[in-house]
């Protein structure tokens, strides 16, 4: 585990560098409306203001519900959409305002697995095609030394030469799962961001995929981004966690220290909510049910955007925006009441206006 | 006796490739106030067979032999009306995605009171009361007012809430949930979950849950079936499928599962290969191509019988059991089918 951060206690500031550094990112969807001339009547904050490092040969795993904002980062970060405002910086270059052209030397660099494997492939392809055109467009092979590339790259996440000239159609999704892999591995990227990549597929496939995507990242020395909303496969296979809430990341730490002492109530809630395969474990805890659903991205509650779900929310929640503070031991989280903090005077000494609010 | 039980149930579907046996001879029986949790993969027939006990499988293409035993009388052979009044009054279901099985052009409210008209003469008054106090009952706040929304101003949760109050219009004895939380956030999946059981006690109806998801049968139901390619490969109690499974593919699946609750493991343990095509199983035991402990027997069929010495734990494997209890750990006190691979 690489999760330590060089940051100090308390601070609010990140002074790490990483392979990918995200800093205050922020993609809003203008809500328009108007007969002819459209004007903007409201805002979907889906990204709202994202830090965020992702250090080399790391796994970060993202969760959060649907509609908190993950895919959205994972497009923003490739800039496969425009980011309303931020900075993305990769292995030290911007970005952010980068025309197409000039993005594509740096696309061969990262490259995306995406969450359903029968959308994901195009239908009139044959597999020899789809993994061979990335190698084809950045004119790295053609002809026989491309059709050999492929084949290596087929049995590298096992597959075979008989499945070359096959389509998509013909294939289980766990295959087709593979295939998107052996697409995005083409280029030797240093960065893949896989998008849900195994929630489409049965538990038996799943850990099929997840022990290929992990001998992958020894291989390759891959950096992955890991989004998922199943917290059992995040604990599995991240070595830092991000927790996010409409549009922003509330807690941030090593895996196992999210998972044995999370911070924010959130995480807490999230970790109570899911049911443990275990009848006795399960019969034992005391669960947190949340009440109600995740409000509206166009219309976040104030403050802490979590206030109206909180179990511990105070006054101070729907005034103050708590911000993402170390809690030591790389573990940070944005809330006016942490929860198992190991240094309670940490928060209070780097911000005194804190410490004086009633627990 | 039994509420419903089902015996010997095959439902097969001639396509143009051959016949898929959807279902092959599953037996298995729902009792008073129970929570029977129906666990398989994707196409192993558990969606199938619970459809069938509602008639929805009926087609020119579609062959259906065995027993479907409701209150004395064989499903089966019930004629349309009698099925029609079974359905939704006796026995209700509740699917994957509300928003596919609520109709998107009708109010909740008049879809509501449609299910309480076509089963009860009722005025629309007591109509409308009725679903109102339903809409309480499954936790939708302003009932009164929602009553003249739509389908899609609801949340996924909310509108799942909608098709359970809707199941329950004539107070069934039976619910059948096919993944009802599949298509929800954890979070509002417990909410589901807990109401589905809350309800359970207070009107003491059976439920059936048909889930992908370990978890969710571990906690909810109080009797497992597990299926693997149109057949229930065991059945037990949730104690006796979690801490003594006797099949194989179930020590896979507790296996490969990423567990939420514990350290990581180095590697998770993998069933390799993957379901065989239901139109030409394997001969003898389904599981047998992926299952590395295959032996000579395995050719023929194991029938689904008591074998671990339980009377009520059935599996459909010829291991003896003592030999299960030491093939099936893999590392420390890990279940699963085999060690993985460094």
């Amino acid at each position: 585990m690489n999760g330590a951060t060089p940051a100090t206690e308390g601070t609010t500031v990140k002074e790490e560098h990483g392979l990918l550094e995200i800093r205050d990112l922020e993609k809003h969807f203008p809500i328009k409306s108007g007969v002819l001339i459209d004007h903007e009547v409201g805002r979907v904050r889906a990204v709202d203001g994202v830090d965020l490092t992702v250090k080399e040969g790391e796994t970060l795993g993202l969760v959060g519900e649907s509609g908190c904002g993950k895919s959205t980062l994972c497009r923003t970060v490739l800039q496969l959409t425009p980011p309303t405002s931020g900075s993305v910086k990769f292995d030290g270059e911007e970005l952010v305002g980068r025309s197409a052209k000039a993005m594509r030397p740096l696309r061969r660099e990262m490259q995306m697995i995406f969450q359903d494997p029968y959308a994901s492939l195009n239908p009139r392809q044959r597999v020899g095609q789809i993994v061979g055109t990335p190698l084809r467009i950045h004119g790295l092979a053609s002809g026989e030394s491309l059709k050999r590339q492929v084949n290596e790259l087929l049995e590298r996440v096992g597959l075979g030469p008989e499945h070359y000239n096959r389509f998509p159609h013909e294939f289980s999704g766990g295959q087709r799962q593979r295939i998107g892999i052996a697409r995005a591995l083409a280029l030797r990227p240093k960065l893949i961001i896989a998008d849900e990549p195994v929630s489409a597929l049965d538990v038996s496939i799943q850990a099929q995929i997840i022990n290929l995507l992990e001998d992958l990242q020894d291989e390759f020395k891959l950096t992955y981004v890991f989004v998922a909303h199943d917290l059992g496969v995040i604990r599995h296979v991240s070595d830092r966690i991000a927790v996010m809430y409409l549009g922003k990341i509330v807690e941030l730490g090593p895996a196992e220290r999210v998972y044995a002492n999370p911070i924010h109530p959130y995480t807490l809630s999230l970790l109570s909510a899911l049911p443990i395969p275990d009848p006795r474990a399960n019969a034992e805890r005391e669960q947190i049910i949340l009440e109600g659903d995740l409000p509206s991205p166009a219309n976040p509650p104030e403050a802490c955007r979590f206030h109206t779900r909180c179990p511990y929310a105070t006054e101070i929640c729907s005034q103050e925006e708590p911000m993402l503070i170390h809690h030591g031991n790389g573990h940070w989280a944005a809330c006016h009441h942490p929860l198992n903090r190991e240094h309670p005077d940490a928060v209070a000494e780097a911000l005194p206006e804190l410490g004086k609010q009633p627990a | 006796m039994s509420l419903l039980e089902i015996q010997d149930l095959k439902v097969h579907f001639e396509t143009d490739d051959g016949i898929v046996k959807a279902v092959d001879g599953a037996s298995f029986s729902v009792d008073e106030g129970q929570t029977l949790g129906i666990v398989g993969e994707s196409g192993c027939g558990k969606s199938v067979a619970n459809m069938t006990i509602l008639g929805l499988t009926q087609s020119p293409i579609t062959s259906i032999e065995g027993k479907i035993m409701f209150e004395g009388k064989n499903l089966l052979e019930a004629s349309p009306e009698e099925m029609q009044a079974i359905r939704g009054e006796e026995i209700a279901m509740i699917f994957q995605d509300p928003l596919t099985s609520l109709h998107p052009f009708y109010k909740v409210g008049s879809q509501l009171t449609e299910a309480i008209h076509v089963h009860r003469d009722v005025s629309k008054q007591d109509a409308r009361d009725r679903a109102i106090e339903l809409l309480e009952l499954v936790g939708i706040p302003d009932p009164a007012r929602r009553m003249r929304d739509y389908p899609h101003e609801f949340s996924g949760g909310m509108r799942q809430r909608v098709m359970i109050a809707m199941a329950l219009v004539n107070d069934p004895k039976i619910l059948i949930a096919d993944e009802p939380t599949t298509a929800l956030d954890v979070t509002i999946q417990a909410q589901i979950l807990r109401l589905i059981q809350s309800l359970q006690d207070r009107f003491g109806m059976a439920v059936v849950l048909i889930t992908h998801d370990l978890g969710v049968v571990a906690d909810t139901a109080n009797y497992i079936n597990v299926m693997y390619a149109g057949r229930i490969v065991e059945a037990g109690t949730l104690d006796e499928i979690f801490y003594d499974p006797q099949h194989p593919y179930t020590w896979g699946l507790l296996g490969s599962l990423a567990r939420p609750d514990r350290p990581r493991v180095k590697r998770l343990s993998q069933i390799h290969g993957q379901p065989p095509s239901l139109l030409a199983p394997p001969q003898g035991c389904h599981f047998r191509p992926r299952c590395p402990h295959e032996f000579d027997k395995c050719k023929q069929t194991p029938s689904l019988d008591p074998r671990s010495g339980t009377p009520a734990h059935l599996d459909r494997c010829w291991l003896p059991p003592e030999k299960k209890r030491t093939l099936r750990v893999i590392q420390g006190d890990q279940i699963g089918l085999e060690a993985p691979a460094a």
